[in-house]
């Protein structure tokens, strides 16, 4: 049958599965905005480009779906970039489709030009321009393919308008196969019966959890080897929920502001087994000097990861699911109980803490809030985050109950990720709370798309941690720039302030007063400057119908407590300043 | 530190438009240094040969390959550094020659088995194909004579003897 560009991008979507996109309409997309218009794909329209490539990975991240976002050409593609750069440094799968000018105007700097696969080509996994319709069915069902096969990533495709409405016998490619990508799927034997001997042999060792368990799907597997083998389990930021928070096995986040049990049992373990991370520097600090006594086995879909920046004993490149799989099957029951005590003594030692200086005029503590919403939702919420201090309060007090629970831009540090995220979450999981821990300065970023939850109705809840700075950069200021705070507080004149002549937060007026812009949505607003007023205005949160935003006033001196400082050896973690 | 080398890779990748960027974009990337690249046709008009010469050691030689391998068009890579093979060059440098040293520079063209391809009143253009070492010594030996211009194709490689670099093989 005959189709048209645009009907052919359609159908595609629809066969790939896609129920829901998100983007903004322009000159070059016309023509397939008119076909979505007649499709069963709902349209999310976003209020930026940037909102939708986040919706689109918030979708994605939460199902492990390929999550689709769509833009005009020229300023819609570049405005994708910042959410397809945040999405393949997480390797989440996205396919972007761009509008493009005339395929006989391309290069002749027209109206609404710009170069969008160059533009995309440093930030994807793959990225087409298709010139002739009659490729633009394979290059779909191609993207798709690659965007969720191996290690998962964006894929962008570039659709000049003209091939939009340029018609072509249409004929749907059941079978793809690309020749020059065949991703890795089965560890390989000898290398798994390898690590099997290490493990056997190990006396205290450690399951080094990354987000690639999440994205391959490993969460039973790694449960079922951790319990078979009694090994305790310390994640990533990425990999929050990979074990369920309240599991016996499970230690706690580990890294630049992860606890000082897991940090010390990765610095004292004899066998380090690596699962789908890939030795962030926030996570390994200095290289010279992590987890020097261990023997290290590495699982990972990626070759280029393996041997990166750590010397690994034993590489094994496949399919985590896969691999742990059949290491379950080369174990045999093993028990570890002197050296899980020896964490959980470490974890007593010093325990996550904060300290709630009491008092009439105490400011509320943000470790407090998330506790608070982590006891009323059982740690069951679906949570999003910006980036900064609030992402790693969150990654702290919000150990998650499930995989794909826990939103957050961890290789790019992509501020404004969290909103726009928790919106595709909410869209995909309509009965799920879904809550984003926010900062102040990054919901400015993209709070634009406060509007969209109300035109789509999607009911989604902004805590604000609002200490009135960019608090991170506040924390390092403050730490290593001999508390010059240049440029980081967010109501002063530049930025500029001194210790000395900071305002108490919770007389100073915010700019936005955000319960007035709640107001101005529609939406819920309240603004908490009290310890007692929080839990109930927790729960009201949790009751309302439309979204909300809840801007809770915290003290900007408040840090993000234990910190390896850059640079640093895990066995430098400073636990407290006090 | 590990030993420095100098590797030649020969990299098959799918003939599409953009290839050349993608690669070109990597090694800037990732901060690889290039000495040269030469790109071509092959046997198989689906399917263009990179020639790629880089320094680096052993870990850097590793990223390099697993990072061009990631590259959906690339489909597979080489490394010559210990495989008996065949390196060529082709330069072509514009030499001042007058009347008097004329001869003196034939002679030197003639033992390095170049080819003179244009001639003016003061000045002639030399052709020499080779590996590095040959046409780094013609430099050097022209160079007196003052070089104009040169334009160098870079090197491209082949394995000696059956062994074969195709798609299939
Ligand atoms: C787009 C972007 N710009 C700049 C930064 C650098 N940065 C990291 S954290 C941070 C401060 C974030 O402030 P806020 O959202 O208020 O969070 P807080 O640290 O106060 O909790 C900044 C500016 C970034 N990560 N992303
Ligand atoms: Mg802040």
């Amino acid at each position: 049958m005959e189709k048209t560009g645009a009907e052919i991008i359609v159908e595609c979507l629809e066969r790939e599965g896609v129920s829901i996109v998100f983007g903004i309409p322009g000159g070059c997309n016309l023509p397939f905005f008119d076909k979505l218009y007649d499709s069963k794909i709902r349209v999310i329209l976003t209020r930026h480009e940037q909102g939708a490539s986040h919706m689109a990975d918030g979708y994605a991240r939460s199902t492990g779906k390929v999550g689709v976002c769509i833009a005009t050409s020229g300023p819609g593609a570049t405005n994708l970039v910042t959410g397809l750069a945040t999405a393949h440094m997480d390797s989440i799968p996205m396919v972007a489709i761009t509008g493009q000018v005339r395929t006989d105007a391309i290069g002749s700097d027209a109206f609404q030009e710009a170069d969008a696969t160059g533009c995309t080509r440093p930030v994807t996994k793959h990225n087409y321009l298709v010139k002739d319709v009659k490729d633009l069915a394979a290059v779909i069902r191609e993207a798709f393919y690659i965007a969720k096969s191996g290690r998962p990533g964006p894929v962008h495709i570039d659709v000049p308008v003209d091939v939009q409405r340029a018609v072509t016998e249409f004929v749907y490619p059941e079978k793809i196969s690309v020749r020059s990508y065949s991703p890795t799927i089965k560890g390989h034997a000898m290398q798994i019966k390898k690590a099997a001997e290490y493990i056997k042999n190990s006396e205290r060792p450690l399951l080094y959890v990354g987000g690639g368990t999440i994205l391959s799907g490993a969460c039973e597997e790694l449960r079922a080897f951790a319990e078979k083998m009694n090994i305790p389990v310390v994640t990533t930021l990425m990999a929050n929920g990979a074990l369920p928070y309240d599991h016996p096995l499970y230690m706690g986040p580990l890294g630049m502001h992860g606890k000082y049990s897991t940090n010390t049992a990765m610095q004292k373990c004899d066998l380090m087994i690596s699962c789908g991370a890939r030795f962030d520097d926030r996570v390994t600090g200095k290289l010279s000097s992590f987890s020097p006594h261990s023997k290290k086995i590495h699982f990972d879909i990626d070759p280029a990861n393996i041997g990166k920046s750590v010397k690994v004993d034993v590489p094994v490149v496949g399919d985590l699911r896969s691999i742990l799989k059949e290491l379950i099957a080369e174990t045999p029951k093993k028990e570890h109980k002197d050296w899980i005590h020896q964490i959980q003594a470490w974890d007593k030692e010093h325990p996550l803490s904060y300290k709630n200086n009491g008092g009439k005029d105490a400011t509320i503590k943000p470790q407090y809030v998330i506790q608070e919403l982590h006891r009323l939702t059982k740690g069951e919420a679906i949570v999003s985050t910006g980036v900064g201090q609030h992402q790693m309060w969150a990654m702290q007090w919000y150990p998650c109950k499930e995989p794909r629970h826990f939103l957050t831009s961890g290789g790019l540090g992509t501020m404004g990720y969290g909103f726009p995220a928790a919106i595709g979450a909410k869209l995909a999981h309509p009965k799920k709370d879904v809550i984003c821990i926010d900062g102040d300065g990054c919901f400015q970023m993209t709070m634009t798309e406060l509007a969209t939850t109300v035109t789509e109705d999607v009911k989604v809840i902004v805590i604000i941690l609002n200490n009135y700075y960019l608090g991170m950069v506040r924390q390092w200021q403050e730490l290593f720039y001999k508390e010059r705070f240049s440029a980081s507080c967010l109501v002063a004149e530049g930025g500029k302030r001194t210790k000395e002549n900071e305002p108490d937060p919770k007389l100073i007026p915010y700019i936005p007063d955000f319960k007035k812009l709640a107001d101005a949505y529609g939406i819920l607003g309240m603004r908490i400057t009290k310890t007692e007023e929080v839990t109930p205005a927790l729960e009201k949160a949790l009751q309302s119908k439309t979204s909300v935003i809840l801007d809770i006033v915290i003290h900007p001196g408040d840090k993000v407590f234990p910190m390896v400082p850059a640079g640093a050896g895990l066995d430098e973690i400073i636990v407290d300043m006090a | 530190m590990k030993k420095e080398q100098t590797h030649t890779l020969s990299v098959l990748v799918e003939n599409k438009s953009g290839v050349l960027a993608r690669v070109a974009g990597l090694f800037s990337a990732r901060g690889f240094n290039i000495d040269s690249l030469a790109v071509g046709k092959t046997e198989d008009p689906s399917v263009s040969r990179m020639t790629i010469v880089v320094k680096g050691d052993e870990s850097v030689l590793e990223q390099i390959e697993k990072q061009l391998n990631k590259l959906i068009d690339v489909i597979k890579i080489c490394d010559y550094i210990a495989t008996p093979h065949l390196e060529r060059d082709l330069a072509l440098i514009k030499v001042k020659a007058n009347k008097n040293n004329r001869s003196e520079l034939l002679q030197i063209i003639d033992i390095f088995r170049a080819k003179i391809v244009d001639v003016a009143d003061d000045s002639l253009i030399v052709e020499v194909t080779g590996d590095e070492e040959k046409i780094a010594a013609l430099i050097s030996m022209v160079s007196s004579f003052g070089i104009l211009e040169m334009s160098r194709t870079g090197i491209v490689a082949m394995a000696r003897g059956c062994s074969i670099l195709t798609v299939h093989s």
